[in-house]
């Protein structure tokens, strides 16, 4: 029974708290410091055979995620956990007191009071029904000391300590969710191909995700400096080859499905280029791949093409030079902008043209379940930070004692905001000044 | 009138706001209070104009965007939160003589992005990481939170000051030991809340677009390890009893991984908060 109350108070102590935060604190340090996920060879490089054999030994290069790390977060989350239930029974109480059971003594004691002599028989409803009127919760009791009306508000603040220190828990929850039933990986995909796997962050395995993205479109946007504004995929997503769900994303904009998102991430470009042949007629579409200076067939349409020469500016095409022939036309060379489409019907050809350098999409995709709780931590992060902080308990009593007169004792405490309170508590006092004379 | 000739001149102002609060303080000038409050309120007019100014400019350039995205311009917001919040303390305490230890940090942060070399003042457009709705939130949060935290390092300073010199007749005017303990502990509750929401916007904010909410960069590990800096003052304020001198280090303390959160790691760490660098 000793050990286990050793033990106890052990996990509940402020010092394990102070302990863990500050030893938290410095070794996060390190991996700010030391570059992280690196591999073995850079760090021989950077640090030197023997530094880097001692960082592997310590999980330096992944210390996020090491043994150690995770057990001061364990002690952590241990710490929160035990000091809660140590002391929240202790506050819960203080919440749920009868308040009205406080003898006279204990009263004069408290840290306002005012007395006041020969009072009006009404004057303590008058209290009590301005403090009703103020949102106070009212008990009543007759004592040997008179009656005692009792008034409290906001008792439940007591709380709000706890509800942060549950809300790192709930953080902490969810983040061990998304450890266990989440993934993260990342999959790079060619304009008009698809994929129906990605591949996890850390090893590079494949990640099947039963349902199959296809990258229609990639486009970067640029501002007149130079500066990339904007990256943008059109993604298609297919179910047993059915198209579902069609749409553009943007970094900060990602695509929802199934429980995973597809986030804009990197790109790459490519010296193939996508020609797209739409018809006059009857408004289809076809788009071809065409290798830089190879010719392409349209097969059964007697269409052959390529890309004889492209511009570039650093390193984005500007301006590219097509070709086009059909065996009864004559071959068409014309300069084109990037995805601007140009009509080949003065040729005798009834279709538009449009061409744009060919590009891979680079998506992050995550799924992660324990975001839900993760927010949901945040969240109760902040109200009880609020309620901790900012909002007290704060009790009156009203002892009213008929002798041979009527005499008041009125007195007041509060666990928080002094100042706030000392205003409430002159105010009340004021107004029964006002109406009694 | 350009942006940056308005905040330019809001640098001189500050330092006019200072050289007022120290003359308030040093040569107990009474006279002078009310023109330093006064002086101090135009001059943070005068700033709010020119980030307003530099607001519109942008989207005359045609690359609308909040004045919250590059080095220089979170100094000039950094010194304008630090006066505001000044302002408010000084008239919800009542007391002038906290100006003489606050406003310098934000003459020092104007004059800092001023004068630097290091820094760009260009406005320029936005890459398409930081186009999103939580920049705002997520800046203006952790901003209030470090003016906050510059603020309460003031209020520590003046502590140490006043408790080292015991009967100095200068130090007399200062308020009381423990008024500006209570100061202190208040404003770091203040910076403690909004660096909290700050820390959240972030995540908030990086999961919408990579997809992790926290990924240990030195940006996001400093900014906890600044968090529990201050959650360890406020546990041992409330568990243990700290106050005075104790409290008054922990307030510089802070601020010291405060100013390393937010200019060490942009200039002697490499991570996704890069931006921020130039």
């Amino acid at each position: 029974m000793n050990n286990r109350s050793q033990v106890w108070k052990f996990f509940s102590s402020v010092q394990l708290a102070i302990f863990t935060l500050s030893a938290i604190s410095l070794t996060s340090i390190i991996g700010t410091i030391v570059p992280q996920d690196r591999s073995f060879a850079f760090y021989v490089e950077e640090y030197g055979e023997v530094t880097a054999r001692f960082f592997q030994v310590l999980d330096i290069p992944d210390m996020y995620t090491s043994w150690w790390f995770l057990t001061l977060l364990g002690l952590l989350s241990a710490n929160l956990i035990v000091c809660s239930i140590d002391r929240f029974p202790l506050a819960w109480k203080q919440v749920t007191l009868d308040q009205t059971s406080l003898s006279k003594d204990r009263l004069e004691k408290m840290a306002y009071t005012h007395v006041i002599r020969n009072a009006s028989s009404t004057l303590a409803t008058t209290l009590e029904n301005a403090l009703k009127k103020g949102g106070w919760k009212i008990a009543k009791k007759e004592t040997k000391d008179g009656v005692i009306t009792a008034a409290q508000k906001y008792g439940w603040s007591r709380t709000g300590v706890y509800i942060v220190h549950a809300s790192i828990l709930v953080i902490f929850a969810g983040a061990i969710v998304g450890h266990f039933f989440g993934f993260k990986g990342s999959v790079l995909i060619p304009e008009t191909k698809d994929t129906d796997k990605v591949y996890a962050s850390k090893t590079q395995a494949p990640l099947a995700l039963g349902f199959t993205v296809r990258c229609d479109k990639f486009d970067i946007e640029f501002y007149d400096n130079g500066m990339p504004k904007e990256y943008t995929s059109r993604l298609t997503v297919l179910e047993n080859g059915k198209e579902v769900l069609v749409k553009d994303i943007e970094v900060n904009h990602p695509l929802q499905y199934r429980g995973m998102t597809f986030y804009q991430s990197s790109y790459e470009g490519y010296r193939d280029f996508l020609i797209t042949l739409t018809s006059t007629t009857d408004k289809s579409t076809k788009t071809f791949i065409a290798p830089f200076q190879q010719q392409i067939k349209w097969e059964g349409k007697d269409i052959t093409m390529g890309i004889v020469n492209a511009e570039a500016l650093r390193d984005r095409v500007v301006r590219m030079k097509v070709w086009i022939k059909s065996s009864q036309n004559q071959p068409i060379t014309i300069m084109v902008d990037p995805q601007k489409p140009y009509s080949l019907e003065e040729n005798g050809l009834p279709y538009t043209v449009s061409v744009k350098q060919m590009y891979a999409t680079g998506l992050q995709v995550a799924k992660d379940p324990g975001v839900v709780l993760v927010y949901i931590g945040c969240f109760l992060m902040m109200v009880g930070l609020y309620i901790a902080f900012f909002m007290s308990h704060r009790r009156i009593w009203i002892l009213t004692s008929t002798g041979e007169s009527t005499d008041l004792l009125i007195a007041g405490t509060t666990n928080k905001n002094k100042l706030g309170f000392e205003k409430t508590f002159t105010e009340l006092l004021q107004s029964i000044t006002n109406t009694n004379g | 009138m350009d942006s940056s000739q308005l905040l330019g001149i809001t640098t001189f102002t500050y330092l006019f706001s200072t050289l007022l609060y120290v003359a308030i303080f040093v040569f107990k000038a009474e006279r002078l209070e009310k023109a330093a409050t006064a002086f101090t309120v135009i001059a943070l007019l005068i700033q709010t104009a020119g980030i307003a100014l530099r607001w519109v400019e942008s989207y005359q350039m045609g690359i609308g965007h909040a004045p919250l995205t590059n080095m220089y311009e979170s100094v000039v917001f950094f010194a304008w939160t630090i006066i505001a919040l000044y302002l408010i303390i000084e008239w919800k305490f009542k007391t002038r003589m906290i100006g003489a230890f606050a406003v310098p940090f934000a003459f020092l942060a104007m004059a800092y992005a001023s004068f630097s070399t290091d820094i760009s003042k260009s406005i320029s457009p936005l890459v398409p990481a930081l186009q999103s709705n939580w920049l705002i939130a997520h800046v203006v949060t952790c901003f209030i939170g470090y003016a906050a935290f510059a603020v309460a390092a003031g209020l520590g300073a003046m502590y140490l000051l006043k408790d080292k010199s015991g009967n100095n007749s200068l130090l007399e005017r200062l308020p009381p030991l423990k008024v500006i303990d209570d100061i202190t502990h208040k404003t770091m509750v203040f910076g403690f809340i909004w660096l909290s929401a700050g820390i959240i916007t972030g995540a908030v904010w990086a999961n919408s677009a990579w997809g992790t909410y926290w990924s240990w960069d030195p940006k996001e590990t400093w900014s906890l390890i600044t968090w529990f800096i201050y959650a360890l003052t406020l546990h041992a304020r409330y568990t243990r009893g700290w106050d005075g001198t104790r409290i008054a280090w922990l307030a510089l303390i802070g601020f010291i991984s405060v100013i390393f959160t937010y200019y060490g790691v942009n200039f002697l760490l490499s991570g996704l908060h890069s931006y921020g660098s130039n």
